[in-house]
């Protein structure tokens, strides 16, 4: 069984390599198990094994969903039917045997942060009956001072739209790394954030179970492509005293995987469009593959948090 | 005295004429020989300004148009021009009538960094 845990990715032939192979098995989802801190892919799974795991661990812990990357107003030729693919994301979601504490979306809910986007995004997002905890991506604050977004989802928020909240012991953090970016630079997130960030942990025992959620990775997964933020390394370091810490993004349209220390990061598929893996394309826009590929491309993600076993398993899974 | 245009696709379609003729006026204005308006252009590409540095004399308009399917702004980092988000096919004009270097990049993805440089009196 290939191991799915790895550095910092190169782009050398070898690692780009590796990530196709992690795309080719989210065709039929990964099952992950957190465990001590190092993650292990357990193998292939089918969507009733992903939904029986769910089901079962849901009991004693808390399982939620990631959603991220609709696009919603993307019509290009890589996905002309951002809506549909985002309605069968939310059809999976409403079909699991049990349903989940709620539902995160890292962000590009739109494509161009226009109104219809957002009311299109919002309708079909609502059809799973879930609470939502959004954060932004960058095609969701193209509008003058992120008003749009702001109105709908910034209540109860500080700054650009940061924010924490707990659920079964669990401690989650919402970051905005997508505004104020500077040029020749990454994902920002901005020294007043980072302050608030500290003021929110101060107090917390180390023991209790971290997720941060942002839209671009905090790790730098791929720097030439803006893969990366210029100063998550200030708040991983907020975070290094916690035992587990759990790091949700999206932005690059495909499922990775590294872990360091306690903190394992994980990014999640799109629902809109996939994009190349690092490297192998001369820019991260849209990838266009066959038609009947595109849906092994696009997905969901369900994490499990089991009580006392200080373990999370993320299950990505496709809308193949 | 600056200005600064949006140019959406079909008015570009309609005024490329002039736009090319603007092109063409535009190498003797680099020679110092006439004031005719003169133009150039940026492409968008592939999450790329092309060309990454251009120098062009006082009064040129510089029009960027995005062929990505994914929108970028031309943004200058010191604030004399911002373009809205630009979609796929979209441009943005600005007339520079100042000498300077102005660096600009894409809001959205700022490791799209570039360059312009206007020249008074090149030869």
């Amino acid at each position: 069984m290939t191991r799915h845990d790895r550095d910092t990715v190169t782009g050398d032939g070898q690692t780009r390599r590796k990530v196709l192979e992690c795309m080719t098995w989210a065709g039929t989802g990964v099952l992950w198990t957190v465990s001590g801190g190092v993650p292990r892919a357990l193998g292939l799974i089918d969507q009733a094994q992903a939904q029986t795991q769910s089901q079962t661990s849901g009991q004693d812990g808390l399982t939620f969903l990631q959603i991220s990357d609709s696009h919603i107003g993307f019509d290009k030729a890589a996905n002309p039917a951002t809506s549909r693919t985002l309605e069968e994301a939310i059809g999976r979601v409403k079909a699991l045997p049990a349903k989940p504490a709620f539902m995160i979306h890292t962000g590009d809910i739109t494509h161009l942060s226009k109104a219809a986007e957002f009311d299109d995004a919002d309708h079909i997002i609502g059809g799973a009956r879930l609470d939502v905890h959004y954060v932004p991506g960058e095609h969701d604050v193209i509008d003058e001072e992120a008003k749009l977004y702001r109105e709908r989802y910034g209540r109860g928020t500080k700054g650009a739209g940061w924010y924490s909240l707990d659920a079964s012991g669990v401690h989650f953090i919402g970051l905005v790394n997508v505004v104020d970016l500077k040029s020749g630079g990454l994902g920002n997130l901005g020294p007043d954030q980072l302050a608030w960030l500290a003021d929110d942990l101060a107090g917390r025992s180390a023991e209790t179970p971290i997720v941060v959620f942002a839209h671009i990775p905090l790790w730098a997964v791929y720097p030439a492509w803006g893969w990366g933020t210029d100063d998550g390394g200030r708040a991983l370091s907020l975070l290094a005293r916690f035992g587990s810490v759990t790091v949700l993004n999206g932005h690059i349209h495909q499922v990775m995987q590294k872990v360091e220390g306690n903190v394992t990061f994980h990014t999640a598929c799109s629902t809109a469009f996939p994009q190349p893996a690092p490297g192998a394309a001369p820019s991260p826009g849209p990838l266009k593959v066959a038609d009947d590929k595109l849906r092994t491309k696009l997905g969901l993600s369900s994490v499990t948090f089991r009580r006392g076993e200080q373990r999370l398993a993320i299950i990505d899974q496709t809308l193949a | 005295m600056t200005s600064r245009t949006e140019v959406s696709k079909s008015v570009l379609r309609r005024f490329g004429v002039a736009v090319l003729l603007g092109l063409a006026l535009a190498a003797p204005a680099a020679r110092g020989e006439t004031s005719a308006p003169a133009a150039a252009k940026v492409s968008i590409d592939n999450f790329t300004f092309s060309p990454d540095r251009l120098t062009v004399a006082p009064g040129t308009t510089v029009t960027w148009t995005n062929a990505d399917d994914i929108p970028h702004t031309v943004v200058a980092t010191g604030k004399a021009f911002r373009s809205k988000a630009l979609d796929t096919d979209d441009s943005f004009a600005f007339t520079f009538t100042t000498p300077g270097t102005f660096d600009y990049f894409c809001s959205l993805h700022p490791h799209m960094h570039a360059t312009i440089v206007v020249e008074a009196g090149r030869s």
